[in-house]
């Protein structure tokens, strides 16, 4: 059977990438809630902070160590599968990623030891610093990496010369058309999923009776930073997709599924796009409204897929639906903030009810949102790796052969396949394992007094001296 | 007019060096995981590295990032040419770096599972890495940059004697670590264990220094006619290894670790050495991989100021860390 080269290396990088994107994106927001956490308790010293603090900086540890495994893969794709694509575009995204790793990556890495071993070690405001440091690492990192996706969507300042491209302006180059609008709505995603996961946490602590000051304080946190945040993605949004129509139309036209240039397009709830016909088998929508959420008139002209040839047109489902997913999940994020607020009004947040069995599941909610949002304008892109100016076919590996390329697939699957179930099984027992053995004092590695919360009652402020990990595997 | 490419040749060879020093002894403390007297120890000498060994790899993304940088050529050549060599370094790196985590988090039962992974990982990385040493040597077949040659041209006896070279040499790095880092009978186990090493790196390199000329026209032809300067690099190798063994025998704690580093970096100047100023060898020399000038400089603007940063808190938290990792002591 024969392989095609250029799909597998297609197929690959989504799946390596999917894989690495889900955990800067829940890092970034965790980093900088516990420097926070870190910061209150140094303030006030309220042993609640500390709690809170230790417990998140485990699980910080954790999902670090993947996405930092997973980011070194990172690191290599572009030369092991796209290396025509890494010549040609080298002489801008050689200097930004390298910046990414000595004004980040390093300062991430050092400060990370320091934060995770170096408590007893080092003054409690040095300890602070640290975590600031890291928490600053996570975003500068997050700058660069969408400054060199973004000019990968919204090119400027560079020029053809010779087969590769060469910078005319490294202001326009990193400063591009849709960094503005991307950088934010990913750093109030980071946000938002880290409100998500702390919040879903606390709410099943709280149920379980664990844990009660400071859980609560986190809950509240947490749901305020959603009640505001998740309206501001969907404003963030909207001015991204205005931003997206500008420089990629096509992409929105997929989005919209809107295959021919109209004035006063609806807006699409569901629809079964058909790129082979090159129409909707089926739709319903809302008249005008795609026109009006885009150009803010009702009768608006948006573009339509068919106005460049079928092989020039990104896979119309995928970024269609994706979308979808994505805003809609995002609507379901304002509906908890409202709630929320809701029951704090009552003042009825702390007891435990159905919004706190129900804000647990949502922690998986935006991730699923991060990467949709992410497939959605992945996907729109193509054919092409750097918009308009480098083709998939262009920027493939040409020495690369489909087994090889299906040799590495297979390998990173299975690899990841051992390397996240484990993950996801250590992260859910260390929530399982509960807040108790973070007690300030405790530090005696392998000998923390842990007791699954599902094994027995509710435990309290307390806990009782279990038999450590050995008992329940 | 200044030579920038001279000056990104300095900070990549530099920064190889470092990752090759500093990553070596974490690796090697993994290659050496399966000898360890016993579980207690494993967890010391995890403990030892697990603060800086994150840091120490970072170095590796900064030679990949720094090659796209500054000599995409070397990056655009190299990674096809070992595609399957690559995907072998990466898997052991992901297993032996999660394995810092999840191996304290682990039921005693299966605590051994991700013992292996660490070790496992950190040879099969090693192994990697020494074969790409021995791939380099051997040269990459290119037309019109771009590399043209098969999927196993690195995969020859002579790439997989540089492999197990490495694999040694970073154990060595690894052991003498572990006698500055740790006391008691770990300590006593390193002392012990590393002269053999050192037998092992020796051996290796004295066969390496008989097959290199053989395999390589070119290193031949430097070695023998026109540079004997180049003599002077090896012989420092040997006396960083006499230093070693009577380090050792005199029980120092901290003068073994700073020789095999010593080993390390004169191992290295003869391979430059050898190889100057051919960065895609046969064919391509620095110059024709180096990017264009304005990237040069705008990332030389930057790297000039952090660089030293980044060596300044990496020494700070080496420095917070300090002295010798007891048993129990150490995780967060």
């Amino acid at each position: 059977m024969e392989f095609d080269p250029l799909l597998i290396s297609r197929i690959q990088f989504a799946f390596v990438v999917s894989f690495h994107a889900i955990f800067p994106v829940f890092t970034i927001g965790l980093a900088s809630y516990i420097a926070l956490l870190e910061g209150l308790h140094f303030k006030t010293g309220n042993p609640a902070w500390a709690q809170l603090s230790r417990f998140w900086t485990k699980v910080f540890a954790v999902a670090f160590g993947m996405g930092v495994v997973s980011g070194i893969v990172m690191s290599f794709q572009f030369g092991t599968n796209w290396s025509n694509f890494a010549q040609m575009s080298a002489n801008f995204l050689g200097p930004i990623l390298s910046y990414e790793v000595v004004t980040a990556f390093f300062l991430e890495a050092a400060f990370l030891g320091v934060l995770l071993f170096g408590r007893d070690k080092v003054p409690r405001g040095t300890h602070l610093f640290a975590a600031i440091m890291v928490a600053l690492g996570t975003f500068i990192s997050s700058f660069w990496i969408l400054v060199a996706n973004s000019w990968m969507h919204t090119p400027a300042g560079v020029e053809f010369q010779d087969g590769m491209l060469h910078v005319r302006s490294w202001a326009e180059a990193i400063f591009n058309p849709s960094f503005p609008y991307r950088f934010t709505h990913m750093a109030v995603a980071s946000f938002l999923t880290g409100s998500f996961v702390v919040a879903g946490v606390s709410a099943w602590y709280l149920l379980k009776g664990h844990m009660v000051e400071a859980n609560r304080k986190a809950l509240s946190m947490c749901l305020w930073m959603i009640l505001f945040l998740a309206p501001a993605q969907a404003v963030i949004g909207d001015f991204h997709g205005i931003n997206t129509l500008e420089y990629q139309p096509i992409k929105v036209a997929a989005m919209e599924g809107n295959w021919e240039r109209q004035a006063g397009a609806p807006l699409l709830l569901f629809a079964l796009p058909d790129q082979a016909a090159q129409e909707n088998r089926f739709e319903i929508g809302i008249p005008k409204l795609a026109s009006f959420i885009l150009t803010h008139d009702a009768n608006g002209v948006i573009p339509g897929i068919s106005e460049v040839a079928p092989q020039d047109q990104p896979p119309v489902s995928i970024v269609f639906w994706s979308f979808r997913i994505m805003v809609g999940i995002g609507f379901l994020m304002i509906a908890f903030g409202i709630w929320g607020l809701v029951l704090r009004l009552r003042g009825r947040l702390y007891e435990p009810g159905f919004f706190h069995r129900v804000l647990p599941l949502m922690i998986a909610a935006p991730f699923v949102a991060v990467l949709a949002g992410w497939f959605t304008t992945e996907s729109g892109r193509a054919p092409w790796l750097v918009y308009g100016m480098i083709n998939f076919s262009e920027g493939v590996t040409p020495s690369l052969t489909g087994w090889m390329a299906m040799v590495s697939l297979v390998g990173y699957m299975s690899v990841y396949a051992v390397v996240y179930a484990s993950g996801g099984y250590y992260l859910w027992r260390l929530v399982q394992g509960g807040m108790a053995d973070v007690e300030p004092g405790s530090s005696e590695p392998g000998a923390h007094p842990k007791r699954p919360l599902s094994a027995g009652g509710p435990i309290g402020d307390t806990a009782p001296a279990a038999p450590a990990r050995g008992d329940w595997t | 007019m200044i030579d920038f490419t001279m000056i990104w040749a300095i900070i990549i060879a530099f920064g190889v060096i470092m990752y090759v020093l500093m990553d070596g002894f974490d690796l090697g403390v993994g290659i050496l995981y399966p000898f360890a007297p016993d579980e207690e120890s494993r967890d010391v000498m995890m403990n030892s590295v697990a603060p800086v060994w994150d840091g120490n790899e970072t170095w590796l993304v900064l030679g990949g990032a720094g090659l796209l940088g500054a000599f995409p050529l070397v990056y655009s050549v190299l990674l096809p040419a070992l595609y399957l060599g690559v995907f072998l370094l990466l898997a052991g790196l992901i297993f032996r770096g999660v394995a810092f985590e999840f191996r304290f988090k682990a039921s005693p039962a299966k605590k051994g599972w991700w013992s292996a992974a660490f070790a496992g990982g950190s040879t099969v990385a090693a192994l990697a890495q020494g074969i790409v040493v021995g791939a380099y040597i051997q040269g990459f077949e290119t037309e019109n940059f771009a590399y043209v040659g098969g999927a196993f041209d690195w995969l020859t006896p002579f790439s997989v004697l540089t492999g197990i070279g490495l694999v040694l040499g970073y154990a060595l790095l690894g052991s003498t670590w572990l006698i500055m880092k740790t006391e008691g009978p770990v300590q006593e186990w390193a002392y012990r264990l590393t002269p053999k090493l050192l037998g092992g790196v020796l051996g290796v390199f004295l066969i390496i220094s008989f097959w290199t000329p053989l395999v390589d026209e070119f290193v031949r032809d430097r070695w023998f006619s026109h540079l004997f300067s180049i003599w002077l690099l090896p012989a420092g190798a040997l006396a960083c290894a006499w230093l070693i063994l009577r380090s050792v025998r005199n029980r120092a704690e901290g003068l073994p670790f700073v020789a095999t580093m010593g080993l390390f970096i004169f191992t290295y100047l003869g391979l430059l050495a050898s190889k100057w100023p051919y960065v895609v060898p046969p064919d391509y020399t620095l110059y024709d991989a180096a990017s264009a000038r304005e990237s040069q400089m705008f990332l030389l603007l930057g790297v000039l100021f952090v660089i030293p940063v980044v060596l300044a808190y990496t020494a700070w938290t080496y420095w917070v860390f300090r002295g010798k990792v007891r048993p129990g002591e150490g995780y967060h």
